[in-house]
């Protein structure tokens, strides 16, 4: 919410954020719950407790705009205090707080690894509570600065970052508060939102938030991965996901957050280093375009860090899963496989879509230390070029959603799934654990990889996230992208789709971006988005699931003919598969994974492999598909300009509830749209 | 007893309180947060504070009975508690709740048989304050507050 918004709903008070602001507190220590309620309401908050930790959660899903803040206790008996925070952090992008009576560093590592955005020690002073708003302010601004980066208009937004300090001391806040809310609401007009409707006048409009559907975030993916991880830079990748109304700003701090995501995946992606290794990180070239996403490294600790664009970044840690990602690229599978990879758990859709997908090389692109991860293998992909090589070049990276969802139509391009899908698979196969996620996924195999290689990093993690979490875990992320254009996907750095352990089938959230694909890119692009986005959500909160994200938001598609499909992963799938035409659609929905409990195999699925006709349609909808395979999360997010976007289309996702539906992807009917 | 008695009576309570070490800083965040809206807010809390943390010493009694002692899980119980007593400024109780988590580190268990008698006493000894104290505020009425602590 921006502040116009926060200040609207505060009917009559809008010029006094902070006050009125919308807090929830969690504490299952009623001593401290009361007092904490009593402080914040000193605050002038408007303050909403609760003892669980579930009800919490339940309240924040029934309404995503109910709250602007959440303030959690660590030591809860019903839920642990990070996996709540790491569930908002997914799947609504607020702030939290965390709160406890343990100093211990360690633990406040914890909480920012998990993404709050503060840690308080008991007992809370009012003067701590105090700045609490600061939070809400820098996480609007955040996203408006990415956001309105890439408008044209010279606003000068950034001026608002010194005014937002965020610590502003209280009386500072009228001023600069409002000064810097009307910057922000300025910033956030940029949203990728609004079509063109940049205001220019720091006042008072407020942008919507850009929501990273699967698709936008798959084309986003496509399109890092297309540029190479490391070379990635928004204002590139903005032009190629070619988004109406996308702002240089939204892909700017989607990408942040992608690389945060990355990062992150590729810490667990470094497990299944062994695996991703074998699969033949020998692409160089592909390496090097993933190194190109370099940026992507920071994925990881833009997943760490507060709820990036939640979901998607934790995923994207591993940015370039790529297959390959022997280490540089991406084999973030490792790193995926903590956090992005494909949860295996979720995926049980995915395993089965993953099979289906066969061709999807999963690729994964976990690891996010190479950053390359989303280094796109870029030819590295060669999954084979026999006939697509594109197909997954990004498979490498975006490992593909787990689920088999055979309908990736990646099979179609022959994609030398079975070459690919280890690699990257393998990665996240790992990572995948419990469901092996990728394991099975042979499907992943990009089917029309020809065998090629996906040592070039396609990671096809596609694997089978048996377990249904995110499929996706990192290979996706770039490497998905369909062989015929996904030569292009390199850069895609495939959308790591978090599975959250929770949902994600994750592979849902791919396949949904395959289905997209109808061949298209947009699978690509989509998936990488998707998975990475699924990843990245997931990530978060799957930190303790060590499954595999399918990180392929980039790596699908994001190359594909630029047209990066953000369809969820599956698309990418789908779409290498498809590729022969080469032609990927850029799906630019960022509509992540659908909340499919039912499993990424929707994702997958969809894909259809029917993509074999991949025109390049960009979808400019915004709509990730998130397939959360469990239920929730997984995003998986398309290739998105920004992670910003990612996020917002995430959240947006999130708020639209729309998910996919599991087990079809239909790409079309996909959230995507609605994501937006 | 005369209203203006009364209130220095109160007033002289609450001094003791915090002079001898029963009270801190927090509790008078706990005043701070009584007002019209909230008059008998201190009172609540404490009274919670109590209501709840019964379970918990009692959780932590049945543990010390165990044979071996679970040091984890002391250690847990006692974080708990210890987070409750620091909110509502029970100084002595809170270096008890330190002390116990001392020995639970050290795995020293009858260190922590012996505090915990100790935090016990001090828990008890607090309530009869408190409860004496919010009965006079009772008695004066919803108009004094207790002035901040010098």
């Amino acid at each position: 919410m921006t502040v116009e918004e926060i200040r609207g709903r505060l009917g009559g008070e809008t010029d006094r954020f902070p006050v009125g602001m919308r807090v929830l507190a969690v504490d299952d220590d009623p001593t401290c719950l009361i007092l904490l309620d009593g402080l914040l309401r000193k605050c002038q908050y408007q303050v909403t407790s609760t003892s669980q930790a579930k009800t919490a959660l339940r309240m924040l899903r029934e309404n995503q705009n109910r709250f602007d803040l959440v303030i959690s206790d660590v030591h809860m008996p019903d839920m642990d205090g990070f996996k709540l925070l790491e569930h908002v952090g997914l799947e609504m992008d607020l702030p939290v707080i965390m709160l406890s009576a343990n100093s211990d560093p360690k633990l406040v590592m914890k909480g920012i690894t998990h993404g709050a955005c503060d840690y308080l020690v008991k007992p809370v002073r009012i003067e701590e509570l105090r700045n609490i708003w600061q939070h809400v302010i820098r996480r609007k601004k955040c996203e408006a600065k990415h956001e309105s980066k890439s408008t044209t208009k010279g606003k000068n937004r950034h001026g608002n970052g010194e005014g937002e300090q965020g610590p502003s001391p209280t009386d500072n806040m009228d001023q600069n508060g409002k000064i810097n809310r009307k910057r922000k609401d300025d910033e956030e007009e940029e949203d990728g939102e609004e079509n063109g409707s940049e205001n220019e006048d720091t006042g008072t409009q407020k942008k919507p938030r850009v929501v990273w559907s699967i698709e936008l975030h798959r084309k986003f993916v496509a399109a890092v991965n297309q540029l190479g991880i490391e070379k990635a830079v928004p204002k590139r990748v903005l032009d190629l996901m070619n988004v109406e109304g996308l702002t240089r700003e939204n892909v700017a701090s989607h990408l942040q957050k992608y690389r945060l995501y990355l990062k992150r995946i590729s810490s667990v992606a470094t497990q299944q280093a062994n695996m991703v290794a074998a699969l033949g990180g020998t692409d160089s070239s592909y390496m090097r375009s993933l190194s190109s996403l370099d940026g992507f490294g920071d994925f990881r600790t833009l997943a760490g860090q507060g709820r990036y664009p939640n979901p998607a970044l934790s995923s994207y840690q591993t940015g370039g899963i790529f297959g390959r990602l022997n280490s540089p690229a991406g084999v973030s599978l490792h790193s995926l496989s903590s956090s992005a990879l494909i949860q295996p758990s979720h995926a049980h859709n995915l395993s089965n879509s993953l099979n289906t997908l066969e061709k999807f090389q999963p690729v994964v692109l976990p690891e996010k230390q190479n950053t390359s991860s989303f280094q796109r293998i870029p030819t590295s992909l060669e999954f084979d070029s026999p006939g697509d090589p594109t197909i997954f070049t990004s498979v490498g990276n975006a490992s593909l959603f787990a689920d088999n969802r055979a309908p990736l139509g990646i099979s179609s391009n022959s994609l030398p799934s079975a070459s690919v899908t280890p690699l990257i698979l393998q990665g996240n196969l790992q990572q995948m654990q419990s469901g092996g996620v990728f394991g099975n996924q042979s499907s992943l195999k990009v089917g029309s990889l020809n065998s090629k290689p996906f040592n070039t990093g396609v990671a096809v993690q596609i694997s089978r996230f048996s377990s249904n979490s995110l499929l996706l875990s990192e290979p996706f992320n770039h490497d998905l992208l369909p062989p015929n254009s996904m030569r292009s996907i390199n850069s895609l750095s495939g959308p790591h789709i978090r599975n959250n352990p929770d949902d994600f089938s994750a592979m849902s959230a791919i396949s949904s971006h395959m289905e997209d694909a109808r061949g298209e890119i947009q699978y690509q692009t989509g998936l990488v988005g998707d998975v990475r986005n699924m990843n990245q959500a997931m990530d978060k909160r799957w930190g303790e699931h060590n499954q595999a994200y399918v990180q392929n938001p980039n790596m699908v598609f994001s190359t594909l003919n630029s047209m990066a499909p953000t369809k969820g992963v599956v698309n990418l799938l789908s779409q290498n598969v498809d590729q022969n035409n080469g032609v990927f659609r850029r799906e630019t929905n960022t509509s992540l994974v659908s909340q499919s409990n039912s499993s990424v195999s929707t994702l997958l699925q969809h894909s259809g492999v029917e993509k074999s006709a991949i025109d390049s349609k960009m979808r400019s909808g915004e709509d990730y598909i998130l397939e959360q395979t469990k239920t929730q999360g997984g995003f998986v997010h398309n290739g998105y300009d920004s992670l910003d976007e990612l996020m917002n289309s995430m959240i947006k996702r999130e708020q639209r509830g729309a998910m996919l539906t599991d087990g079809e992807f239909g790409f079309d009917a996909y959230t995507f749209g609605s994501c937006l | 007893m005369e209203r203006s008695q009364m209130y220095r009576q109160l007033a002289n309570m609450r001094k003791a309180l915090f002079d001898q070490g029963f009270l801190d800083e927090q509790f008078v965040q706990l005043e701070e947060l009584q007002d019209d809206a909230n008059p008998n807010f201190v009172e609540e809390i404490v009274t919670l504070f109590y209501r709840d943390s019964t379970r918990l010493i009692h959780n932590i009694e049945q543990a010390l009975e165990k044979n071996p002692l679970d040091f984890t899980k002391l250690d847990s119980y006692m974080h708990q508690f210890k987070g409750s007593t620091t909110s509502i400024g029970a100084k002595k109780v809170t270096n008890e709740c330190t002390q116990f988590r001392e020995y639970c580190k050290a795995g020293n268990g009858e260190g922590c048989k012996r505090t915990f008698e100790q935090l016990k006493k001090e828990y008890a000894l607090l309530k009869k304050k408190l409860e004496a104290y919010f009965q006079l505020a009772r008695q004066i009425g919803p108009v004094e507050s207790a002035c901040r602590p010098k």
